[in-house]
């Protein structure tokens, strides 16, 4: 006998919190909007809770459940149906899990900001969305799950709306993820015209039963990689990352929730998913690979020269996700679901973490104006340090046992996804440990009244009323405190245990070579298990050498990065602007596409060809203009007259014809 | 059918209720308070009749239904024939729904001959309905053009500026497109000797009429010309931007909501069905001519400076994929069309009340005259919000649904066709968020806009039903679907055939 988990309910409650803030929280105080939106989210999260409690018991997983029917065409059909196995398992912890301490932390973070209420309703929102991506259990589902998302990523970028900069960085979000989903959507329908359905059982089912060397891969190829563009939008990956540092406009608690924990990483995720897919696709593969390394090194370089705290920790974010593609793409899904779990914590953490040395210092973001906090917050600086080192990759924190897992898997199909990801590993040490010493050590940097009610920037936490530098409220340094604990030992279940609870979902299929060496390999196995440890050692020593560099830098010698800038020239503004990425794209569609409109489409064929043509060629048109300005000084009336005389006219004229 | 004799009599109540609202003002004195609560009286008895068609519609049921056929005039045999599929039934509906909300939004912005307008208001319901539900071509030809004389008297009166070149740009672009139309319903009468559809639908399955072979493009030719100009279809949908940034809000929500539709329905009930071989003959163009209206449309609508041009511009872009849909002759294509044709209906209907409503407020539409006025008026931009995520194609929002059957539906046809149509997501995205953002976003730019009032409890009432419309649309699309399905099946049934050669290819 099943039993009914009503999946429906860990999605939908957050939805209720939503609607009850959105309508009615801007009569509710402050405490009842909290109370709301934390009792839906946490509700969400205690069902989680529940589920897992009862997972092991399940008789079928994936255990399916299905609520109503979507939407009906001929013989296509979507459903309202929820797919719970390992893998949306560990994604419906990690989010409920992350997403709640995120909403608790924004309690202290917003509490001073106007649009309380709207703010805990887009987060909600954003909770409803995600778990439907989730737990979807066909591709359309998922794919409301996926706008959906975007939708409060839009919502939650643009809270100040009154600043033009949050209002262009919301839509640029939007758009550029529609331009990931248009590679979605495709995808889809390729889907739906060879396989009939979108539900994720028949498909891989219907896949599995392909003959791999045959017809398939050129379509499965195709799926795959259309794919990857959805994900590529949604997951901040190149050429689509841009949106993700501008998003770093939103509120910090909307920067560690969506923009670092859980909603980047849903590209991740659905090509996890998708696997049965990639799998059969080894070009698609690759093209995943790929694009995961040169993300992970690309925007692990901007990251070195980024001067505000939260785009070194946006641009760490791309990068990291690229780790998890490099994972997909060499076909470890487990590794970078793994990575997924573990980003989650320590990206997370250091986000909150900023949020608070931000909260701290009354809005400043620039490092240049920070410098010593380690004294003055101290629950903050030891979180951070947390996250720092996890995410750096030292043992035996979280973010050693999944990077490690990623480049070794790397390292066994291509030495050079591996030799890159070390060099990324490297680079991202050195500007972690950048950030930190910049913002931990040495001398407070900042204007010494700061905080006494001086103009901070339009949009982040207004200046309190107790000035001085500020350790943040219990109710944010708790979950820092339990995300940090999750950072240093998130990772101790080891990369093998997890892949052995995720093999039901990734080994299942006819992959199986992956689990059953022959005894040959197990003799090959063996030698590989020490080249496993010197590569080991060689990434942990690429973390060493970037907190080395970082300490020499930015604590030892802090005059030194200056001279090195001057000394690279134009290579240095060049990363400083982002390699101008930015500025390409403008030039090259935006520009042309809003003039092209307007001067070509708008003024020369709408208003020049078109009307012209018509005016010109045919009689009646003419009469129009004519009519029209001999008609345009007589009164109201006539125009009418005018108008009824035509129309009787043309209705006698019609009855005529009829009735001859 | 439990009641026989209403079911007769229903589709006659429900299209003439408004035509005897309307005959009943022109007697009444000049009391404009009173005469805009009859007509919002008169407007919603006929929405709530028109309730009962989907009501105790026989969904599994296959054809024609409330069906009433009576001969009216003998030479020419003309006959009443009236009846409804699950396509025209949602016309109707979404016809007598949007009118109650019409009536509203003019309540206070028509001050002038509130009676004539309400009046023409009601004639246009008729007009619509009629168009939705005529068997008999030339009862349908009757009701096309009659549509005409309101719409057009509707702007040329109670329009802006412009008014009188836009009202008489749309008249003659659309009349002199409907005489081809015309040529070849009298071309068929001659032929068959008689005006009903479905037995000149008959006739011509049955190759009983004399002379098609050679006629048959021309007799397509001649409804489609007929048809596009009212869709619009690129390249001859110039009136539209004008038509539309004249016409009182009242105009610009049936014109858009509904009037638009004509052509698409006209597309998929005649020349569908009608000239199914001449249709797949032409489909190539006609699909490459949609899309164009896709992307052209989205991209001058981007950068319009008027916002109500903006939201015409998007409506050639909406309708593109009507058209594309029912030229792929997919099952999903067909049942994609027809629920845009209604998501488009509810939501650009909603738009053009927003934008009316900015209007009533500071008569203009110039973008550049707002910015930041999410700031005076919150419930207004959370409104606008909400349906402008609609017509982008949010799932779960009722835009989604049709665009995204339309879209798998052309991908079957021919990829290429899908993949184009599918760019205008990202195109709807970016000209109406970046309109959004224009309007609503920012610092409040101009000091009259901030003491802008927010909606008041009529404006409401009149935005709140499109709100949830759009979202149990979205939600719910089977409640629509259900009826339409079965009808593109009979619809799509000379197709079958003729597709399942290319698939055995």
């Amino acid at each position: 006998m099943t039993p009914n988990l009503h999946l429906w309910l860990i999605p939908v409650l957050p939805l209720v919190g939503a609607a009850i803030n959105g309508f009615l929280g801007r009569r509710f105080s402050r405490q009842t909007v909290a109370a709301v939106a934390l009792g839906f989210c946490g509700a969400a999260f205690a069902m989680a809770i529940a589920v897992a409690t009862q997972f092991s018991s399940l008789p079928v997983v994936p255990h399916i459940e299905t609520l109503a029917h979507w939407m009906r065409a001929g013989a296509f059909q979507a459903d309202f149906a929820f797919y719970l196995d390992q893998l949306s398992f560990v994604m419906l912890l990690v989010v409920t899990g992350v997403g709640f301490l995120i909403h608790i932390y924004s309690v202290g973070y917003m509490w001073e900001e106007g649009g309380f209420y709207r703010f805990f309703s887009y987060l909600n929102l954003f909770m409803f969305f995600m778990l439907t991506l989730v737990l979807a259990n066909n591709y359309l589902l998922m794919f409301i799950g996926w706008e959906g998302v975007g939708l409060a990523s839009y919502l939650l970028i643009g809270f100040w709306f009154l600043k033009d900069s949050a209002a262009s960085a919301g839509k640029k979000a939007f758009i550029v993820n529609r331009i990931g989903d248009f590679g979605f959507l495709i995808a889809l329908f390729l889907l739906i015209q060879h396989f009939g359905s979108l539900t994720f059982a028949e498909v891989f089912q219907k896949i599995d039963a392909m003959n791999p060397e045959t017809a398939g891969a050129g379509l499965l190829s195709t799926i795959g990689i259309l794919l990857m563009v959805g994900a590529a939008g949604k997951s901040a990956q190149i050429p689509l990352y841009v949106w993700l540092p501008d998003a770093m406009e939103g509120p910090t608690p909307v920067s560690a929730l969506i923009h670092a924990a859980t909603m980047v990483t849903a590209g991740v995720y659905m090509v996890a998913r998708s696997h049965v897919i990639f799998e059969h696709a080894p070009t698609a593969l690759m093209v995943v690979a790929i694009t995961g390394t040169l993300t992970a090194l690309f925007a692990a370089t901007i990251g070195i020269a980024q001067t505000d705290i939260k785009k070194v920790l946006a641009y760490s974010t791309v990068s990291q996700l690229g780790y998890m593609f490099i994972a997909c793409g060499v076909g470890a899904f487990s590794a970078g679901i793994f990575h997924l779990m573990t980003h989650a914590f320590f990206k997370g953490l250091l986000f909150l973490a900023a949020g608070s040395v931000i909260h701290a210092i009354g809005g400043e973001q620039d490092m240049r104006k920070m410098g010593g906090l380690r004294t003055k917050i101290p629950w903050t600086f030891w979180t951070m340090t947390a996250g720092t080192f996890a995410i750096a990759g030292f043992p035996p924190l979280a973010g050693f046992f999944s990077k490690d897992e990623i480049l070794w898997r790397a390292y066994q199909t291509n030495w050079i996804y591996w030799a890159i990801g070390v060099f990324t590993a490297f680079l991202t040490s050195f500007y972690m440990f950048r950030q930190w010493f910049l913002t931990f050590f040495g001398e407070y940097r900042g204007e010494a009244d700061h905080a006494h009610g001086d103009q901070t920037r339009a949009g982040v936490p207004a200046p309190h009323g107790h000035g001085g530098i500020h350790e943040s409220p219990a109710i944010m340094l708790v979950p820092l405190v339990i995300l940090a604990v999750l950072s240093v030992a998130g990772g101790w279940v080891g990369a093998s245990r997890f892949e052995l609870f995720l093999s039901p979902v990734f080994y299942s299929h006819n992959s199986g070579h992956l689990i059953a060496p022959s005894s040959e390999e197990a003799a090959q196995m063996r030698q590989m298990e020490s080249l496993e440890s010197t590569l080991t050692m060689v990434s942990v020593a690429a973390a060493g050498l970037g907190l080395f560099l970082a300490w020499l830098l930015y604590y030892r010698r802090p005059k030194l990065p200056q001279q090195i800038a001057e000394s690279l020239g134009g290579f240095y503004t060049a990363v400083l602007s982002k390699y101008y990425v930015d500025e390409l794209y403008a030039t090259l569609f935006v520009k042309p596409l809003v003039d092209g409109s307007t001067r070509i489409l708008w003024h020369t064929i709408d208003q020049g060809v078109i009307d012209t043509t018509l005016d010109d060629t045919a009689d009646s048109a003419r009469d129009v203009s004519d009519t029209a300005r001999r008609m345009q000084s007589g009164n109201i009336r006539s125009y009418a007259g005018w108008v009824a005389v035509g129309a009787a006219a043309v209705i006698a004229y019609m009855i005529w014809v009829g009735t001859r | 059918m439990n009641s026989p004799t209403l079911d007769g009599a229903i589709l006659t109540l429900v299209t003439f209720i408004p035509l005897a609202g309307a005959l009943l003002l022109i007697v009444a004195p000049r009391r404009d308070r009173e005469i805009r609560w009859f007509a919002l009286g008169v407007s919603l008895l006929g929405f709530f009749a028109s309730l009962h068609l989907p009501v105790h519609f026989a969904r599994a049921q296959a054809g024609f239904q409330y069906e009433l056929n009576v001969p009216w005039i003998p030479t020419p045999n003309i006959h009443y024939h009236m009846g409804i599929d699950g396509i025209s039934m949602w016309l109707v509906v979404l016809t007598t729904f949007l009118t109650p909300l019409c009536v509203l939004i003019s309540w206070k912005s028509i001050h002038d001959r509130v009676k004539e307008f309400f009046i023409l208001l009601l004639i246009l319901e008729t007009a619509l309905i009629g168009v939705f539900v005529s068997l008999d071509l030339f009862l349908f030809y009757f009701f096309w053009e009659a549509t005409l004389i309101p719409m057009a008297l509707l702007i040329g009166i109670y329009g802006h500026e412009r008014r009188v070149y836009a009202a008489v740009k749309f008249f003659l672009y659309t009349m002199v497109a409907s005489v081809f139309m015309l040529a070849a319903i009298l071309w068929l009468y001659a032929k068959t000797g008689t005006f009903d559809f479905v037995a000149i639908q008959t006739a011509i399955r049955g190759g009983q009429v004399a002379g098609f072979a050679g006629a048959g493009a021309w007799l397509f030719l001649g409804f489609f010309v007929a048809f596009a100009v009212k869709v619009p279809l690129f390249p001859v949908h110039t009136w539209l931007p004008d038509a539309h940034v004249e016409a009182p809000t009242a105009g610009s929500v049936l014109l858009a909501g509904v009037l638009l539709k004509m052509g698409t329905y006209g597309m998929l009930r005649f020349n569908l069905g009608l000239f199914p071989e001449q249709s797949r003959t032409n489909a190539k163009w006609i699909m490459v001519l949609a899309i164009i209206g896709i992307i052209y449309g989205a991209l001058v609508a981007m950068v319009q400076p008027n916002l109500k041009k903006l939201i015409a511009y998007s409506s050639i872009s909406h309708l593109g994929f009507v058209v594309l849909g029912i030229f792929s002759f997919t099952q999903a294509g067909l049942d994609g069309a027809t629920f845009v044709m209604l998501a488009h209906g509810v939501s650009t209907g909603a738009l053009f009340m927003l934008a009316g409503i900015l209007y009533e407020r500071r008569h203009t539409y110039d973008i550049a005259s707002f910015g930041g006025i999410a700031t005076p008026m919150p419930v207004y931009a959370t409104f606008f919000l909400f349906i402008t995520l609609a017509s982008v194609g949010l799932p779960l929002l009722n835009g989604f649904v049709g665009e995204f059957l339309v879209l798998s539906g052309a991908f079957q046809a021919r990829a290429v066709y899908g993949a184009l149509g599918a760019t205008g997501v990202i195109w709807s995205a970016c000209y109406l968020l970046w309109m959004y953002q224009r309007v609503f976003f920012g610092k409040v730019t101009h000091d009259v806009n901030l003491s802008l009032p927010d909606l008041n409890g009529r404006e409401q009432i009149a935005l709140w039903p499109t709100a949830v419309a759009a979202l149990i649309m979205g939600v719910a699309p089977l409640l629509w679907l259900n009826a339409i399905d079965p009808a593109v099946q009979t619809a799509l049934a000379p197709f079958v055939q003729l597709a399942s050669k290319v698939v055995g290819q």
